[in-house]
Parts: structure tokens; sequence; C-alpha cells
């Protein structure tokens, strides 16, 4: 037999070039990733970007996890939470991020806060501020960024444990966005304090780890990062302590009475919070939705999410009443406590009703 | 007005120094009184204040300047398109991407998991700060790479492996050895694996080799998006090899930790060099068709790389905290791959299993022999004869060489540890350990399995430390199985359900493409169970011939 190839008889050409459609032969037009099932009729760019990326011996992973943890733990398990599922893989993250729209979505809000910072403080505006209001700016929205600090370390530590790549990643951009507006925070007072006669860097985080006022909140941030479960720390982060304390300090004192100060800047830099919560709570309504409507467990995991309201909603709600007298520092009131709490309550309530749990543990129904 | 007062000069005003800011945002963490943070991530390691912060960044800066890369990769992408790039590309490299793409988005994304276990640990607030934009870094690795995965399924003529991809990661006889090392990032002793394993070696040291060499090839071959991609990648790395330094130097002063840096330096080196000089170096030497002989050779790439700047400007001078380098470990890699061919044979290896692949893998040519030759001495009389058996037998129908008892090669052996076979023959270890026999391709892999991955080392307690687990001899889950079948079962069968996504060959032509009914009738086995079952005398001759090892015929 010679070496070199027989040419088999009826061979067509062979084409002179690697691109898509040069020939045609069996799999040429399969063109799809086709392992896993999308979500909708097509797969979206964010599913072939993330699904299957960590592996599951259920799925493709043949060999099974091939290193353990001393004790026999796999590289990634299912007991690092209390929550149930028939499939971890159905959840998708609903705000779609990959690397691209995060990158491009964090770094216009970088660019919007500069712009704000910059022009408003090129016009003299910080100058302007209410002499109360600024002192407390620099008490406590100094105090509020190590609470968002805080969350976005705890996150980080969630998104080690999750069992989807899905679930994984939409608790890493989590983690990403709450750091990030924990340094907006702390380079925008920065840059305020360089306009500002007085103006105490250090207050705030003086007033977090000593001042009455925020040592409920700081109690609740640290019992969230001392959590083991993945999935209560990323529950008591959105369903909770956004909602009873996260959204009652930003929407319902800062974004509200900051304009009757004078000050038309840290509502714009602070809204971007607000941006930022509207996606991960889209996420995380979407992930626990899924676990209290599976199939085999949605009764075991009702029960442990209803029991997650109530020890992370009674550490909260006795950290929003320490923050009550911040209502009453600023020169004008113009936003009540009262108004501000319930308007939080009734978000718990809806959060609530989305997701399928009872949370009248801790906000009474209406 | 004068013309060169600018617009900036008018309206700059005094903003923060980046210092400032960078010690402004290091100082949001505090030590918790209430709850403590859970130590969820083991260490056996003692964690000291590092004498040293890494680089200072702040996010409002990160961000913009990681968009603009992406931009830039983004816009290229583009272009290489509307230059028709795929016309003039190589298939015999885009195929390979089939197999490297498949495999690095999980090691990238495990790098963005073991942050967490860093962080949690980090003894400053700076460098706890510096794991968190890592973090978002390796995210930013993996989805970019899936999306160049897509990419060139959607435009090269052949997207059949591509489009299982991470179907085929999970399950591959090849991908195993990617599947090791990115577990190595996250499980076990967290410094070990986070710090020492990810950070000090692989990233420190190998990634170059990763991201620098296999774009340099990529290009030669037409591929112009690979190198945008991984040059984008491979910038992020100087601030992630600056993090892990300044952990490393914040265990290094205490002694007592010296004998677990000294275990994990002698680990993690060994299987770097083992399982990324198998996977690089069979990529760049084999699936290249540039035979320039004044281009370096992996060989030669590897020295540059890994023996001067990373062993002697990075390793050696760890020599001055009281750490023994393990000298001699570097030295034999270096043997390995000029003196023992271990390139060569790992490639050799992969083209023998390619009908268990999921990417096509053309027979070495004349061309190819002369630049081998040229570049390693020696390199025909080893391996001439088996390229052009190879040729001979990519036709359908053929005998293939993993069955084909004309050829003379010898299945090998899978080494425990790194997971790539006992390939330098003469070399190979066996031990027990907890009573069950094992075969390694080296002496540090065995001592990595039986003395590294284990409850106490030299006299210590370790409990932090990891285990080897799981089915890590690939041939097990298939012993005793119709080849056919178990293409089946792997999912390597083509659209139509009869043709192999896999092809000795480059032809993209149905009449010359392997079907099941090519393959069927060839029994897979385990070498380990064989040689686990043999008696002891059996088994020493066993390994005596395999040590021997075996002569390719002449295909004539
Ligand atoms: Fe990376
Ligand atoms: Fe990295
Ligand atoms: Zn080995």
């Amino acid at each position: 037999m010679s070496l070199t190839q027989e040419p088999i008889a009826d061979a067509k050409p062979e084409p002179k070039s690697g691109a898509a459609g040069a020939a045609k032969f069996a799999g040429s037009e399969s063109r799809k990733y086709n392992y896993f099932d999308p979500k909708g009729r097509r797969a979206t760019h964010y599913e072939d970007m993330t699904v299957d990326v960590q592996p599951d011996p259920a799925r493709y992973l043949l060999q099974d996890w091939i290193i353990n943890f001393a004790d026999g733990t796999p590289t990634y398990s299912q007991s690092w939470t209390q929550a149930k599922s028939s499939n971890w893989h159905l959840f998708r993250a609903v705000d779609q991020e990959w690397e691209r729209t995060h990158y491009q979505r964090q770094s216009t809000i970088v660019g919007m806060i500069a712009n704000v910072t910059e022009n408003g403080r090129r016009s003299g505006a910080v100058k302007r501020f209410d002499r109360a209001w600024v002192k407390v700016l620099q008490d406590h929205l100094g105090a509020y960024k190590h609470a968002e600090f805080g969350l976005g370390m705890a996150t980080m530590q969630a998104q080690r444990y999750g069992y989807t790549q899905m679930i994984n990643n939409a608790i890493l951009t989590n983690s990403s966005y709450k750091l990030r507006f924990a340094q907006d925070l702390t380079l925008y007072l920065g840059e305020i304090g360089l306009d500002l006669d007085k103006f105490d860097q250090d207050a705030g985080k003086a007033h977090w780890l000593d001042d009455p006022l925020w040592q409920g909140v700081r109690r609740l941030i640290e019992t969230i990062g001392g959590s083991t479960d993945y999935l209560e720390q990323y529950f008591a982060v959105n369903v909770v302590f956004e909602p009873l304390v996260g959204e009652l300090f930003r929407s319902g004192f800062v974004m509200q009475v900051a304009a009757s100060q004078n000050d038309f800047m840290t509502p714009a830099v602070v809204s971007a919070a607000e941006g930022d919560y509207e996606r991960n709570l889209a996420n995380t309504i979407e992930l626990y939705r899924i676990l209290v409507n599976d199939e085999h467990h949605a009764e075991v995991n009702r029960v442990l999410f209803e029991g997650w309201v109530n020890k992370y909603g009674t550490l909260a709600t006795e950290a929003a009443y320490q923050l009550q007298p911040i209502w009453s520092q600023p020169r004008v009131k113009i936003a009540p406590f009262v108004d501000a709490l319930e308007q939080s309550h009734d978000r718990l309530r809806a959060i609530g009703a989305e997701i399928g749990i009872d949370v009248s543990s801790v906000v009474p129904t209406r | 007005m004068s013309a060169s007062l600018s617009l900036t000069k008018i309206t700059s005003q005094k903003g923060m120094s980046i210092a400032d800011a960078a010690k402004r945002t290091a100082d949001l963490g505090w030590t918790p009184s209430y709850v403590q943070e859970a130590m969820t991530f083991p260490t056996d390691y003692k964690i000291k204040k590092a004498p040293r912060d890494p680089m200072k960044q702040v996010l409002r800066s990160y961000f913009p300047m990681q968009e603009e890369k992406d931009n830039r990769v983004y816009g290229a992408l583009d272009a290489a398109l509307r230059g028709d790039m795929f016309r003039n590309v190589e298939p015999r490299w885009v195929e390979w991407m089939k197999l490297f793409l498949s495999i690095i988005p999980f090691p990238e994304i495990s790098a963005a998991r073991s942050m967490a276990m860093v962080a949690r640990l980090a003894p400053g607030e700076e460098l706890r700060t510096g794991f968190t934009m890592q973090m978002v870094d390796e995210f930013r690795h993996s989805t970019i790479q899936m999306n160049l995965k897509k990419w060139y399924m959607e435009n090269y003529i052949d997207p059949s492996g591509f489009d299982i991809t991470e179907a085929a990661f999970g399950k591959c006889y090849a991908t195993t050895i990617g599947r090791q090392f990115a577990e190595g990032f996250v499980t076990g002793d967290a410094i070990t694996s986070a710090n020492i394993y990810l950070t000090v070696v692989a990233e420190t040291g190998f990634t170059n080799t990763l991201f620098v060499a296999m774009p340099s090839e990529a290009a030669r071959n037409g591929d112009y998006a690979l190198p945008t991609v991984f040059l984008s990648v491979q910038s992020d790395e100087s601030r992630h090899i600056g993090n892990g330094h300044s952990m490393l130097m914040s265990i290094i002063n205490d002694p007592d930790n010296h004998q677990l840096i000294e275990r994990d330096l002698k680990y993690a080196f060994w299987q770097n060099h083992a399982i990324i000089d198998a996977a690089v170096g069979t990529i760049v030497e084999y699936g290249t068709t540039n035979r320039d002989k004044n281009k370096e050779s992996y060989a030669e790439l590897w020295h540059r790389w890994i023996y001067e700047d990373y062993y002697r400007t990075y390793m050696l001078p760890l020599e001055k905290y009281g750490i023994k380098i393990h000298h001699d470990d570097v030295n034999a890699a270096w043997d390995r791959i000029v003196k023992k061919n271990y390139v060569h044979k790992t490639a050799q290896f992969f083209s023998v299993g390619w009908p268990v692949a999921f990417w096509r893998q053309e027979a070495m040519t004349e061309r190819d022999f002369e630049w081998f030759e040229h570049k390693y001495p020696g390199w025909y009389a080893e391996f001439g004869n088996y390229w052009k058996w190879y040729a001979k037998l990519s036709q359908p129908g053929e005998q293939n060489i993993l069955f084909n008892q004309e050829v003379g090669y010898v299945y090998p052996h899978r080494c425990w540890s790194c997971l790539v076979p006992c390939l330098i023959r003469e070399d190979i270890k066996t031990d027990t350990v907890d009573g069950k026999l094992y075969t390694y391709c080296s002496e540090v892999c065995r001592w990595t399995h039986k003395t590294a991955f284990a409850a106490e080392y030299e006299g210590r307690p370790t409990p932090a430390m990891g285990r080897f687990s799981g089915r890590r001899e690939w041939e097990d889950c298939y012993h005793g199985w119709d080849l056919a079948d178990a293409l089946v079962d792997l999912g390597f069968v083509r659209s139509d359900g009869k043709t192999l996504v896999p092809q000795p060959h480059l032809h993209f032509d149905d009449s010359k493409m392997w079907t099941l009914d090519h393959v069927r009738g060839n029994t897979l086995g385990s070498p380990l169970r064989t040689l686990r079952e043999m008696t002891p005398e059996a088994r020493e001759a066993s390994l005596a011939t395999y040590r021997a090892g075996f002569t390719i015929t002449s295909p004539n």
C-alpha cells in the first residue's frame, strides 16, 4: 500500500477556504451550542456565554469532580445551601449579564457619577448644601457606605458556592455592583469634602463602628457575612436588607430629602444603587420563585425562606427603627420616617408575593 | 485668548489623587464584632500582614479601562470578518481551538470563584480590593472566551465540535487534564489552591505560554481573533500576579509556613508543567502549519519564559526568605521537554486517541518532519514512521492505530496525579494509597498523590489539604465498551447521527469522513484495571515491558 492517500473516486474538489459555507458535509450547518435547553425559543447570547461552563456530574461531568476537600466534599456540592432543587440548571439571570454588558453598564455608571460630581462641584453646588445636611452626609451616608461594602464582600463569598454557573455569575455581578457603589460613595464624599471647610472623612466609619444608630445595621450586615449558606446570604441581601434598610435609607431618606437641603448631586449618585438593585432583585426573585415552585421541594424551600425572612427581617426591622432619628436631623424635614417605613414594608410584601412566600412574620398583612 | 489655554486647563478642579482614593476605599472594611465572618475556606497556613500592598486601583477607573479593552477586542473581531479572515485561516489550527477553548473558560471562572477564598484570608483591605477586581476580571475572561468560541462556530467551515463544547469538556479523554487544572484552583487548602497553584505558579509562571505563545502561533495560521482576545486577557494578569505575590509575602516571613510553601511550590510547578506543556506544547507545535525555522520552538519558548523569566527571576529570589526551591524539578521538567520528547509524545497520544476526540487531527507531513527534525534532532527516527502510519490509516475503514496490531503503539497508563498519561515510559511509577494501586507519569506525580495530598505532611497534620477523587482514569469510564457505543455516549457524532465529530484528516467531504460503522467492533479498556487484576509477578513483568517502551514498525 502506498503512503499517500488514494484519491477517492467522485470526491469533490477540496475547498480552498476555511469559511463557513465553503463546503457542505455532515455537521457543516450545526452553528449553535446544542447541549442545553434554552429558556425561550432560542438561546440568548447570555445563555451561550454562561450555561454549563460550570459542569455537573448529573449532566456532562463523566468522571465526577476529581478533587475533594478533606472531609470528602467535592469541588461543588448541593449541600452548600439548605435549599433543595430538582433542577439547579433552570435558573437564568433576568438581567442576562455577561462580561461585555457588565462592563458597559458599570462604566456608564461611573461616568455618570463622575459627571455629576465634576459639574456640580464646578458650579459651586457643594458649597450651597445646607450646613446640617453636610453633617448628615458626612456621618450617615459615610456610615452607610460600609454596609454596601459588607454586602459586596458577602456576595463575593457566596459566588464560590452556587451549584451552577448561572447562579454564581448572578451573585458575582451583584457583588461587583455593591463593591462599586461602596466605592462610589467613598469617592463622592471624598470629593465634595474638598469643597467644604469642615468635612471629616473618618466620621462615617466612626459612626458605623460606634454610633448606636448604626449598630443594628452593622449587626445585620455581619450576620449576613457570617452565614455559611450562600443562598441564605443572597436572600438576606436582596429580599430582606435591600427593602427594609437599603432602599429605606437610600430612597426613603437620602433621595427624598436631599433636594430640600439644596443638594441635587447626592440623589444622582445614590440613584445608581437603585438601578443596580432593580436588576439584582429581578434575578433574586426569579431564582427563589423557581425554588418555591420546585416539583419536589416547594414546601421545604418555602418554609426555609420564610425562616430566613423572619431571622433577617427581625434584625432588619430593629436596624430600621434605630435609624429613625436620622430623619429628624436635616433642617428641612419633608419625609417622615413612618411613611418611608410603610413604603419599605409594601416593597417587602410585593417581593414576598412575587416569590410566593409569606412575609407576615415581619410585616403584617394589610 | 491664548491658544495654549486648553479647555481642560480652564475647567480643571482639584480632585482626589489615585493614592488617596485607593487609601479611602481600602478603609471600607472593618473587623466584625457582632458576628465573625464564616471561615469556610480551610487553610493550614498562618497569615500575617504583608509588608507591601499590591497595586493601587479603584473601580471607577477600572471599569472604563476594561470597557475600552473590550471595545478594542470586539472591534477587531468585526474587522476580522470584514477582512474575510476565515478564507485564509488554517483549518489545522482552528480544529485545535475546539479543544483549547472548550477547556479554558472553566479554569477562568474557577479563578473568579477562588478569589472568594483568598479575599476572606487577605490580611489587608487593599489586597482584598485587589482580589475583588480580579474576580470581575476572571468573569470577563471566561465569558469573552465563550464569545470567541461561538464566533468560530458561526464562521469556520466545520462547526462540529464547537457546537457541543461544554458537554465535550465534561467528557473527553483530553479535557480531563484541564479539569484537574481548574479544580486545583478552588478545592482543598485555600492558600495551596487559590494562591500558590493558581497565582504564584499558573498565572505568574505559565500564562505566558498560554496567552502569549498561543496567540503568536494563531497569527501565523491566519487567525487574528485569538491574539486579540488573549492578549487582552493577558493584560489583566500583571495585577493578578501582584495580588498573588502580596499574599505570598504575607505567609513567607513565618518559618512555620515554609514547609507548606515548599510542598505547594513543588506540587504546583510540576503539575502546571505536566498539564500546560502537554496541552499548549501540542497545540503550538502540532496545530500549526507554519514551519519557519527561524521561529522559536516550544522548547525555546519554555526556556525563555519558564526557565529564565519565571524560575530565575521569580522562584530563585524566594530562597532569600529561606524557602528551598526544587531546582531538580525545574531541570527534570526541562529534560522532559528537550530530552524525553514530552510534547511530541503527548501529540502522539492525542492522535492515537483521535476517535474519542471532538476535533480533527491531521497527519504530520514531510514539511512538518523537516521542521521537527531541525528543532529537535532525532525526532524523525522516533516519530517519522508513526506519522506515516497515521496518514495511511486516516482513510475511513482502516483499522485505526488504537487497535491496529501492526503499528506497534502501546496504549499508555494514566497518571493518577496530572491525568496526562505516563508517556515517558521509562519513568512510570506505581504506588499504593489506601490499599489501592495507582500509576504515575513521574516521581513528582507519585509524591503529589501519596505525600502532598494527604492528612499529614512530613509528620505535620494538614487537615485542610484536599484529596484526589472521582473517576480519575478516563479509560475506566468506558472499560469494556464498544468504541462506537462510547462515541454515541460521548455525543461525538454529527447531526446526521452517524458521521463522527472527530476525523483524522481535514477533508470537508462526506465521502472521506469516518462514521460509527467504521469504528464499531473495537473494545475500549482500562489499563489500570488490567494492571490491578494481575498477580504481583505478572504486574512486575508488565511494567518492565512498559518501561522498555515500544517500536513503531515501518509502514511500507
Ligand atoms: Fe484569567
Ligand atoms: Fe488571572
Ligand atoms: Zn503526572
